[in-house]
């Protein structure tokens, strides 16, 4: 658990390291130093408040988040255009309704990525995540029976869960 | 080359701006909050991600581009959290939202919220 | 080019700003308010590209956080009346539900 721990603080660190690198743009050794050394603080300060975890820095996701967003930039994409139409039209085709899903994630980090999926692709808002379920306010039917069908939970799950078989 | 660049970069930043304006036009056109946070959620995901690849294609492989791609990041992380909160608010304090099929009357649903929400 | 994609988003902002004046509730102008502000750092964004300043990428990026950050305490305001307690604490969500 402890090597756990370090392993995550020392990737915290490279991670934010790696951000302050692009953002400056400047390598010049007395940035580079100042640049290290406020990681380094960071890291230490969020050691001492507890937030370095798997929730704080879900590194077990791997790379299997990255085709999860692909996936989902496609459906974001397919959604948008749904939605910019029935915006467009001028009888303005709407139908907003509530449906409950079912959030099969086991981990409360699955369950966010999950709601947050459903907010971010246009014609459905998570209103309410409890008790393993997601009130959503789907703008039409379609979106409704599409999320109902339940491909974007399945592929939440595989990407959430998978990960050793250990659940946060 | 040069041209063929401008071209992708102006067809992005055109089509991004539209959704935009979709975006705002839904805002003002759909009938009540919730069905207004899907409009923002267009300018939010499309609008903003089109507008930003745009700009990517005229940064080129620079760090200019780096940063683009952080406020793209940033955005798509925050935008739903934000989102979130606001409608788990309204709904928490009952604000119930109109379902159904709507009618074209989305100046008088207006009206209606307005009366009704100033006791 | 440029000029197009800021007219876009000053008319979109435009269209953000009626609805933040026109409500009705509170929480139609909060949302209105965030989507401005989107519209806001895409335009920071875009107007450093049109004068040729990319340092106001730099602007715009905080400018995200900002948004966020205000929206959230705005709401918290809105429901707690303060800014300095605490939230709910992490059961409240699920007493909170029927």
């Amino acid at each position: 658990m402890r090597r756990k721990r370090l392993l995550h603080s020392i990737s915290l660190g490279l991670v934010l390291f790696g951000v302050w690198l692009l953002l400056s743009g400047i390598f010049e050794p007395l940035l580079l130093g100042l640049g290290v050394l406020s990681c380094v603080i960071v890291v230490l300060i969020a050691h001492r408040m507890d937030v370095i975890d798997r929730e704080g820095l879900p590194i077990h996701l791997g790379w299997r988040i990255l085709t999860y967003w692909v996936w989902l930039a496609v459906e974001i994409v397919k959604a948008n255009l749904d939605v910019a139409r029935r915006i467009l039209d001028p009888k303005l085709p709407i139908h907003p309704l509530l449906v409950r899903v079912k959030a099969s994630q086991a981990s409360e980090l699955g369950q966010v990525i999950y709601a947050n999926s459903i907010t971010l692709t246009p014609g459905t808002v998570s209103m309410q995540v409890a008790g393993g379920e997601i009130l959503v306010h789907a703008i039409a039917r379609e979106m409704a029976e599409d999320l109902e069908r339940g491909e974007m939970d399945r592929r939440v799950t595989a990407v959430s869960e998978r990960a050793g078989g250990e659940i946060a | 080359m040069e041209v063929l660049r401008d071209i992708a970069s102006w067809a992005l930043l055109v089509s991004g701006g539209g959704f935009c304006m979709i975006g705002g036009l839904g805002l003002l056109r759909l009938p009540d909050v919730y069905a207004r946070m899907h409009a923002a959620g267009i300018t939010d995901t499309l609008g903003a991600g089109l507008i930003l690849a745009g700009l990517m294609v005229q940064g080129g492989l620079s760090l200019v581009t780096v940063k683009l791609f952080l406020i793209l990041v940033f955005l798509l992380f925050t935008s739903p959290t934000s989102t979130y909160a606001l409608a788990n608010a309204a709904h928490r304090q009952g604000l119930a939202p109109l379902l159904g099929a709507t009618p074209l009357d989305s100046a008088a649903t207006d009206h209606k919220d307005e009366t009704s929400s100033k006791p | 080019m440029f000029v197009a994609a800021t007219l876009a988003l000053l008319v979109a902002m435009g269209l953000a700003l009626a609805r933040a004046l026109l409500g009705p509730t509170v929480y139609d102008r909060v949302l209105a308010v965030n989507s401005f502000g989107t519209k806001t750092v895409l335009l920071i964004a875009v107007f450093g590209f049109l004068t040729g300043r990319p340092d106001f990428l730099d602007i715009s990026l905080i400018y995200v956080l900002i948004n966020f950050i205000a929206t959230i305490a705005v709401l918290k305001f809105l429901k707690f009346g303060d800014l300095g307690t605490p939230g709910g604490d992490p059961g409240s969500d699920r007493e909170m539900a029927e």
